[in-house]
């Protein structure tokens, strides 16, 4: 399977271990990409709060882009909010004709139309419906059983698209999960929002929600994500929450491609795991030790 | 908020309000909005509410909340409105007007939507430590950057974010960006 990949711009600045993991999962998976060339920003929720055109025109180049160099090859997107963003133009592109014309005079200068025939899928999309579980199983390397792992999906992914799962209680994660060995940590957090630029521009708001669902993560040993704001979201404040509600909130965040390129036996360099902000300590130690098998089985047999 | 900041609001001010209540009509103010909504915690006026006051057409009273500053996008509100309404991008249109026309008590925000969009139209993609500098002098406070200097040191350390001198850039998007000004002026 063969996919046009489009990182957009964290995975090259603050989430470059997600990009470095998502590439190392997919070859080792046996998937092929290839970036799309000359690629821009998808204008993030940036755009959409300024002007409506400039929120589908942005991302609809990049479809442009795509269709023009190979047509019918699908675009990867690991990124939620570029996931979106490029999904609502190609949404808009297909069905309102007049929006359609708009956004292609925005094009016309460099020559390129968008028409809508490259699909844009999430990289939870490919993982799960192009590779699924099975190939993971099959391919595991180190059992990661006894690791309790808390699927943190995040909105964008899914909703309002809810294209590979149900919006309002995800569980597509759980099968990846379930396949490396670990199991799966009951949460209702999954699906509920971490603030996104809030913890930015109206940081008491995001704080509060990021708490909420690093309290309700309790009991996990790691919460994996699919989105670099998430992740950077629930990595990056843990001391400040944890001060502010007087208990200890620190957990690992990875994000999905390094959970599963460890269970697949990658070197730890190829999925960039020094790079991130939240590694619990202790954590490493477990991620990596292949004896964590056995003392899962006794401890079940016990 | 400085209140001598705020704006004079001219009558015709918030035309496009209209677009936005469009969007509405069809609202039974069943409140599921606001049931679904994780920021109404912090919001003053619930998006049912505000949902009530864009029918009516209440401008000034709309633009003195700060519900939909507050929206993060989540789009639960949208997914489960028994009506079916844009709700997430009805919230993106009020954004929008507090953009277009400067508001003063929305500047945290649109003025870090427009330190973005700055340096996606510098370079075609954004760089994030230009996004931030860019910001902080948007806000004139020196004493901001002081607020994200812990996580920034760290995102630098970990070589995850370059120099936050904000740089030229070859402005590949030009031609998009002014195009799109030219159709929303004269669509």
């Amino acid at each position: 399977m063969k996919y046009f990949y489009y990182p957009g711009c964290s995975l090259e600045g603050t989430a470059q271990e997600y990009s470095l993991s998502t590439t190392a999962l997919l070859a080792a998976l046996g998937g092929e990409i290839e970036e799309l060339p000359d690629w821009n920003c998808c204008g993030a929720t940036a755009a959409e709060s300024v002007s409506r055109l400039l929120c589908l025109a942005l991302p609809a180049r990049n479809l442009a882009l795509a269709e023009k160099a190979v047509p019918g090859q699908d675009i990867l997107v690991p990124c939620s909010a570029c996931y979106l963003n490029m999904r609502r133009a190609w949404d808009k592109v297909r069905h309102d004709p007049a929006t359609r014309s708009q956004i292609n005079q925005t094009l016309e200068e460099e020559g390129l139309a968008v028409s809508g025939s490259t699909k844009v899928r999430h990289l939870l999309d490919v993982l799960c419906l192009d590779f699924g579980a099975d190939a993971v199983f099959k391919r595991l390397q180190r059992s990661l059983a006894g690791l309790v792992v808390a699927p943190y999906y995040g909105c964008q992914c899914l909703r309002p698209y809810p294209v590979f799962d149900d919006p309002e209680a995800p569980s597509c994660m759980e099968p990846l999960i379930q396949a490396t060995g670990a199991k799966v940590h009951p949460w209702s957090m999954g699906a509920v929002c971490c603030g996104a630029s809030h913890m930015t521009t109206k940081k008491e708001v995001g704080l509060a929600l990021v708490g909420e669902i690093l309290d309700d993560a309790k009991g996990a040993d790691v919460i994996v994500t699919v989105c670099p704001m998430c992740q950077m979201n629930l990595e990056a404040h843990q001391k400040k929450i944890s001060r502010q509600r007087g208990k200890d909130l620190s957990i690992s965040i990875l994000y999905l491609p390094q959970l599963l390129g460890m269970a697949l036996g990658l070197p730890e360099k190829d999925l960039g795991l020094k790079l991130n902000l939240g590694i619990a300590p202790g954590f490493m130690e477990k991620l990596r030790s292949p004896l964590m098998a056995s003392k899962t089985k006794k401890a079940d047999a016990a | 908020m400085i209140p001598e900041e705020r704006p004079f609001v001219a009558p015709d001010k918030y035309h496009e309000l209209e677009g936005v209540q469009k969007m509405l009509a069809a609202c039974i103010q069943c409140g599921t909005c606001s049931g679904s909504c994780p920021n109404a915690f912090a919001m003053d006026v619930t998006p049912r509410t505000l949902w009530r006051m864009v029918l009516r057409g209440e401008k000034e009273a709309i633009f003195a909340t700060r519900t939909f500053i507050l929206c993060s996008s989540c789009y639960s509100c949208t997914l489960r409105c028994p009506r079916g309404l844009p709700l997430t991008e009805a919230m993106g249109a009020l954004k929008q007007i507090a953009s277009r026309e400067g508001l003063a008590p929305y500047k945290a925000s649109t003025r870090f939507y427009a330190s973005f969009l700055d340096s996606v139209r510098r370079h075609g993609r954004v760089r994030e430590g230009e996004m931030m500098s860019l910001y902080f002098m948007s806000m004139k406070n020196p004493l901001l950057p002081l607020q994200f200097a812990s996580l920034g040191m760290k995102l630098m350390l970990k070589g995850k974010v370059g120099a936050p001198f904000p740089t030229r850039g070859k402005r590949p998007l030009e031609a998009l960006f002014n195009k799109v000004m030219q159709l929303e002026k004269n669509p």
